[in-house]
C-alpha cells in the first residue's frame, strides 16, 4: 500500500506533465515557470533547514565511536573510528561523505545449526548506494552541457570516459544505466526484505521511484523519443543567463523530464534526501570524542545561575538539618550558654 | 546559531557550486548555432524536425541498411526526388561546409559524433 501511494505519485506527476505540455502556455509553465521557482525552493530551503539544524545545540560530545577510543600509550587508538581531534574528525567525514564507510560496515545476522549466531559482512547496500550516488554525480556533471555555453571544460572528458562503450547513434552513457540498475536495486532492497518493508515509508519509495523516473525519461528522451536538443539547449541556457525563451519545437518528454526533476528539487529540502546538508550536520559523525580531555560547556547554561556547591548548601540550611535529625560534614558551633538557648529558637522560626 | 564560522562559508560554497552555470555564463547573451543551408535544394530526404531530432539515427540505418545487408543504396524524398543513402555522397552534396553545418550545433551541445573517424570531410575541389 505505501509502495502503491508512491507510485501512484510519481504516475501522476507523469500524467501532470504530459497534460499540462499539451495546453497552451504550458510548455512555458513546465519549461520556464516551474524550474525557477523549483530551484528557489530548493536553495532556500536547503539554507533554511541547514540553519535550523544550526540553532540547535549540541551539549554533550555524541559521536558514534565504533572503535578504541585514546587511552593509555600502549593501547592503540582507533583514529578513524574514535576520533579524538580535528584532523581525525575530518579524516572520519571525508571517509563517509566521499566513501560511505558506515554502510561499509554493515553486517547481516544469521542464525546457524546449534543454534548459533554469526555475524556476516554485506556490502550489497554500500555498493549500490556508492554506484547510484556517484553515477547521479557523474549525470548532473554531464548535463552541464546544456547550461554552460561555452561548455566547461570538464564535459568533454566525461562525456568521452561515459561515453567509451561508443554504442548507438546517440551514444549511450554507462552512468544512465548503471543509475536505473542502482535505484532499482535500492527499491526492490526495500520490497522483498519483509522487516525493511516494514520499515519503508511512502517517503521512502517516492524518492526512489521519481529518480527511475527521472532517469528512465532522459534515457527515453536521449534514445527513443528524441528531442532536438539545439532547441533544448537555448531554453536551458536561457533559463541560467535569465532570458529564457521556447524557440521551436520540443517534444512532450522533455518537459516530462523537466517536471520531475523540478518535482524532486522542491520536494528535496523538505525530505529524507536533506542527508546532503545532513551528513555534514550529524554531531554523531562531526564531533570529536574528547571529553576526556576538553572539559565542554552546555551552551545554554544561563549565566546568571551560580554554581552552588553542596558546602554552601550546608552552611545555608546547617541549624535545620540538625534540628531535623540529618547528618552535617560540619557540625555547628556549640551554643554559648544553655538559658539563652530558648531565646534563640524563635528567633530562628520567624526566620523561617 | 552554533558553529556559523564553518557553516555560513560551507552555505556559500554550497549556493556558489549549485549557481555554477549562472556564473560561470555571467548573463551574456546566448548564440545558438547559424546554420548555412544548401541553395539548391529546399527539402532534405526527411522533414526538418525529424532531421533536427533524429539525423544520427537515419545515418546508422543507412550504414547498417546499405553495408551489412546490402540494402538499396539510394532513396526517394516525399517529393520525388531521389537521393544517395550515404554520408559522404549523400548529405555531404548539399551539406558540404561541415564547419558552418554539422559542426555549429555538435560544438554547440558538445556532441563529438564518430562518423569523422572514418569518413572524410569533403574537400573544396571535390565539390
Amino acid at each position: 500500500m505505501r509502495v502503491l501511494k508512491a507510485f501512484i505519485a510519481v504516475v501522476a506527476l507523469v500524467l501532470v506533465a504530459l497534460l499540462v505540455a499539451q495546453v497552451p502556455g504550458g510548455q512555458s509553465l513546465l519549461g520556464i515557470v516551474l524550474p525557477y521557482l523549483a530551484f528557489a525552493i530548493f536553495l532556500g530551503g536547503f539554507i533554511y533547514k541547514v540553519v535550523d539544524w544550526a540553532k540547535s545545540p549540541v551539549p554533550f560530545r555524541i559521536p558514534t565511536t565504533c572503535g578504541q577510543e585514546s587511552s593509555l600509550p600502549f593501547i592503540k587508538q582507533n583514529k578513524l573510528d574514535c576520533p579524538t581531534t580535528k584532523t581525525q574528525v575530518v579524516g572520519r567525514m571525508l571517509l563517509e561523505v566521499l566513501l560511505f564507510r558506515s554502510l561499509f560496515r554493515n553486517t547481516k545476522a544469521s542464525i546457524h545449526d546449534g543454534p548459533q549466531l554469526a555475524y556476516g559482512s554485506n556490502k550489497w547496500l554500500w555498493l549500490f548506494g556508492l554506484l547510484f550516488h556517484y553515477s547521479f554525480l557523474v549525470i548532473v556533471l554531464r548535463h552541464m552541457r546544456l547550461f554552460t555555453d561555452p561548455i566547461a571544460g570538464f564535459v568533454a572528458p566525461l562525456e568521452f570516459v561515459d561515453g567509451f562503450l561508443e554504442v548507438g547513434a546517440t551514444t549511450i552513457y554507462q552512468s544512465s544505466f548503471i543509475l536505473l540498475a542502482a535505484v532499482t536495486f535500492l527499491f526492490l532492497r526495500r520490497v522483498v526484505r519483509p522487516y525493511l518493508r516494514y520499515l519503508s515509508l511512502p517517503a521512502d519509495y517516492f524518492p526512489l521511484m521519481l529518480i527511475f523516473a527521472i532517469g528512465a525519461t532522459g534515457l527515453l528522451m536521449r534514445h527513443v523519443f528524441r528531442v532536438d536538443i539545439v532547441s533544448v539547449k537555448e531554453l536551458t541556457v536561457g533559463l541560467v543567463t535569465f532570458s529564457p525563451a521556447i524557440n521551436g519545437q520540443i517534444g512532450a518528454i522533455f518537459f516530462v523530464h523537466v517536471f520531475l526533476v523540478c518535482v524532486l528539487l522542491a520536494y528535496f529540502p523538505f525530505s529524507k534526501l536533506m542527508h546532503l546538508g545532513g551528513v555534514f550536520m550529524s554531531p554523531t559523525r562531526n564531533m570529536a570524542n574528547n571529553s576526556r580531555m576538553v572539559r565542554h560547556e552546555n551552551p545554554w547554561n544561563d549565566p546568571n545561575i551560580k554554581p552552588h556547591s553542596y558546602e554552601a548548601y550546608e552552611d545555608e540550611f546547617r541549624e535545620f538539618m540538625v534540628e531535623s535529625g540529618l547528618p552535617v560534614d560540619k557540625q555547628p558551633e556549640p551554643a554559648p550558654a544553655e538559658p539563652e538557648a530558648g531565646q534563640a529558637a524563635p528567633e530562628e522560626e520567624s526566620k523561617a | 546559531m552554533y558553529g556559523t564560522g564553518r557553516i555560513i562559508p560551507a552555505l556559500i560554497i554550497f549556493v556558489g557550486l549549485m549557481t555554477f552555470p549562472i556564473w560561470y555564463n555571467g548573463g551574456k547573451a546566448q548564440q545558438p548555432p547559424e546554420l548555412v543551408l544548401p541553395t539548391e535544394y529546399d527539402e532534405c530526404v526527411r522533414d526538418t524536425q525529424f532531421m533536427r531530432e533524429s539525423h544520427m539515427v537515419l545515418l546508422h540505418e543507412w550504414r547498417d541498411d546499405v553495408l551489412r545487408k546490402s540494402g538499396p543504396r539510394s532513396g526517394v524524398t516525399d517529393r520525388g526526388l531521389e537521393y544517395e543513402r550515404s554520408l559522404q555522397k549523400g548529405c555531404m552534396s548539399c551539406h558540404y561546409d561541415k564547419q558552418n553545418f554539422c559542426d555549429q550545433c555538435h560544438d554547440y551541445t558538445a556532441v563529438v559524433p564518430d562518423c569523422w573517424a572514418c569518413h572524410l570531410e569533403p574537400t573544396k575541389e571535390a565539390i
